[in-house]
């Protein structure tokens, strides 16, 4: 049996259905090899001593009819734990214990699994390195000093260092693809309404999506199945009928209709990016399916319009945080002097520029330049996928224009941070389900990774045809444990 | 269209928080250049195109109006600011 912490889900679920490890091995081992990660920074806060109590408990009366039966699972810090501290990477939250669970992780729990604890993540999910958290970069396990991508860095990191077996992460704009690709791991952003927002400390309310980040592909449709429900408690969730993706998964995509878009050809794209894409097309027709070239004509307008919408709905998602009913509070002489101070000391500078764009474009006299013509231009861009969908079964794209950058490398350039996010940030304004999957190296030897866009609610169609091209990849993320110590 | 200090001191009163004249300064050269690349989006026209303000499509649901007694008083009081186990207590905001 290959070393534990090694294993992906699948292998250790049936380990423990055939009674050949125990809950409490696998749970210690991965927080044995979390004692000496510590370099890595991916834990804001740890349930160790409880997540061992849970699983010696699960083991005295094993249910194996669970999906993740005494399966270990560190989940990033934006999902409210009952009882275990939420930061969402923020100093303003730092203190917040959440008397209430987020469906998701309920979800989690409810089908055997044991929370590890709250991984890091750039402040309130806005970033794309895991640079703003208050709580310190986390490096990327693919190499030193390098940025694991963002929002979700620590769920990344966890999932390529063996720290955790899976993780869900959040996706607004490209939180869960970008990291994925960056660390050679599979990334999930389902259509937006499968998974529940309740519970999950809010950016952007029409853009924010839970969703699975694992090994492979295999184990990304296990997670999904068990964390996609319909709830009552979010007003966007949609009742339509969950597959059962790890059963239906197949390598078969014969006859599939998959589009090429033009517009993703982006100047200054690394040749190995092209190259990737142009390999994940021979591997696509080597299984059958068919490619034909489409056109996304506003995709170029994708960024420009996120960076109003996403601030705009993050500006009052955030007024919340004033010291007032809960979290940090810094005293002033009256109460706006509170405020000011407050928020001032207790978000970091991206939080805040963000914040400040998102009043801007809302405040009286400029609400119809930018938020309203913002809002026509996503309709364009939804628009421009209906059209693709009617020719096409899926589309095919690079997920990021380029692979992991050294931490501090663009910490000071907010727009050159955001063209990270240039290939992901369309599916969200679209409200489509993306994978990443690892796909390929650069000169470098550092991962980059290939996007499948699906239509609305067909996420089992993209898991297939990731699952197709996985096998044709074989990629190998050769991670030397560097950071360990003893 | 750029935006000048007296503007970025006006949108930090509004959203609440504070900036000294160097973290202005900052946000001004930071805030210019993503309007800059944001402006983009007036090379389009768009007169004739409806505002997507939402993307599920679908209607708020109803739910009914029912009484669920769960007692989570004392779970609320937990994130109380102030010690006290019959009250939230805060600053005053209403004058």
């Amino acid at each position: 049996m290959s070393d534990i912490t090694s294993q992906s889900l699948f292998e250790l679920i049936s380990n423990i259905k055939e009674k050949k490890l125990s809950s409490e091995e696998i749970t210690k081992a991965f927080i044995n090899r979390a004692e000496k990660s510590k370099k890595l920074n991916v834990y804001v806060t740890d349930n160790f001593e409880k997540a061992i109590d849970q699983s010696k408990k699960f083991d005295s009366n094993p249910n194996l009819d669970f999906k993740l039966p005494g399966i270990p699972i560190a989940v990033k810090d934006l999902f409210c734990t009952n009882g275990v501290r939420t930061t969402a990477g923020s100093k303003i939250l730092n203190n917040f214990v959440p008397t209430y669970e987020s469906t998701v992780t309920q979800n989690l729990w409810s089908q055997g699994a044991i929370l590890l604890g709250k991984l890091n993540c750039d402040e309130f999910a806005m970033g794309s390195s895991n640079e703003t958290s208050f709580f310190g970069n986390v490096q990327n396990p693919v190499g030193e000093n390098l940025v694991p991508g963002g929002s979700s860095g620590g769920s990344s990191a966890a999932v390529a260092a063996n720290l955790t077996p899976v993780t869900i992460g959040t996706d607004t704009g490209g939180s869960i693809r970008q990291p994925a690709s960056f660390t050679g791991t599979v990334g999930l952003k389902p259509t937006y309404g499968s998974c529940s927002r309740y519970g999950i400390v809010a950016f952007a309310s029409s853009l924010d999506q839970a969703g699975p980040m694992t090994k492979n592909v295999r184990d990304c449709s296990m997670l999904l199945e068990v964390i996609s429900s319909f709830d009552q408690k979010d007003s966007t969730s949609i009742d339509f009928k969950r597959n059962n993706y790890s059963k239906e998964l197949s390598k078969d995509i014969k006859g599939k209709k998959i589009g090429i878009p033009k517009e993703y050809r982006v100047d200054n794209m690394p040749v190995e990016i092209e190259q990737l894409w142009q390999n994940g097309i021979s591997y696509a027709k080597d299984c059958g399916a068919e490619i034909i070239d489409i056109s996304l004509p506003h995709t170029n307008y994708a960024l420009p319009t996120y960076y109003i919408v996403a601030p705009a709905e993050a500006s009052s998602n955030l007024a919340r945080y004033d010291g007032v009913k809960y979290g940090f509070r810094s005293p002033g002489q009256n109460l706006i002097e509170m405020y000011e101070k407050t928020r001032s000391e207790g978000f970091g500078d991206e939080v805040k520029r963000r914040i400040m764009i998102g009043t801007y474009v809302l405040s009286s006299g400029y609400y119809d330049a930018y938020y309203l013509k913002a809002q026509k231009v996503r309709q364009l861009i939804k628009k421009d996928f209906d059209n693709a969908f009617s020719k096409v079964d899926a589309i095919l794209t690079p997920s990021t224009p380029s692979s992991a950058f050294k931490i501090g490398e663009k910490a000071n350039d907010p727009v050159s941070m955001y063209l990270n996010d240039i290939f992901t940030v369309p599916i969200n304004l679209a409200g489509l389900p993306g994978i990443s999957i690892p796909a390929g190296k650069d000169k470098n030897n550092y991962p980059l990774g290939l996007q499948v866009i699906g239509k609305p609610f067909d996420e089992q169609n993209i898991l297939n045809i990731s699952y197709a091209l996985e096998d044709k990849i074989n990629f190998k993320n050769d991670i030397s444990d560097w950071w360990l110590s003893e | 269209m750029s935006i000048d200090l007296k503007t970025v001191k006006h949108i930090s009163k509004l959203a609440r928080i504070s900036v000294d004249d160097e973290k202005a300064n900052k946000l001004q050269g930071d805030l210019n250049n993503i309007f800059e690349f944001i402006e983009k989006l007036n090379e389009l026209n768009t007169d004739n195109v409806q505002a997507l303000t939402s993307i599920a499509e679908t209607t708020l649901r109803f739910r009914k109006d029912e009484i669920k007694s769960e007692n989570i008083r004392e779970k609320i009081l937990k994130n109380s600011p102030e010690e006290n186990k019959d009250f939230f207590v805060v600053p005053k905001v209403v004058e």
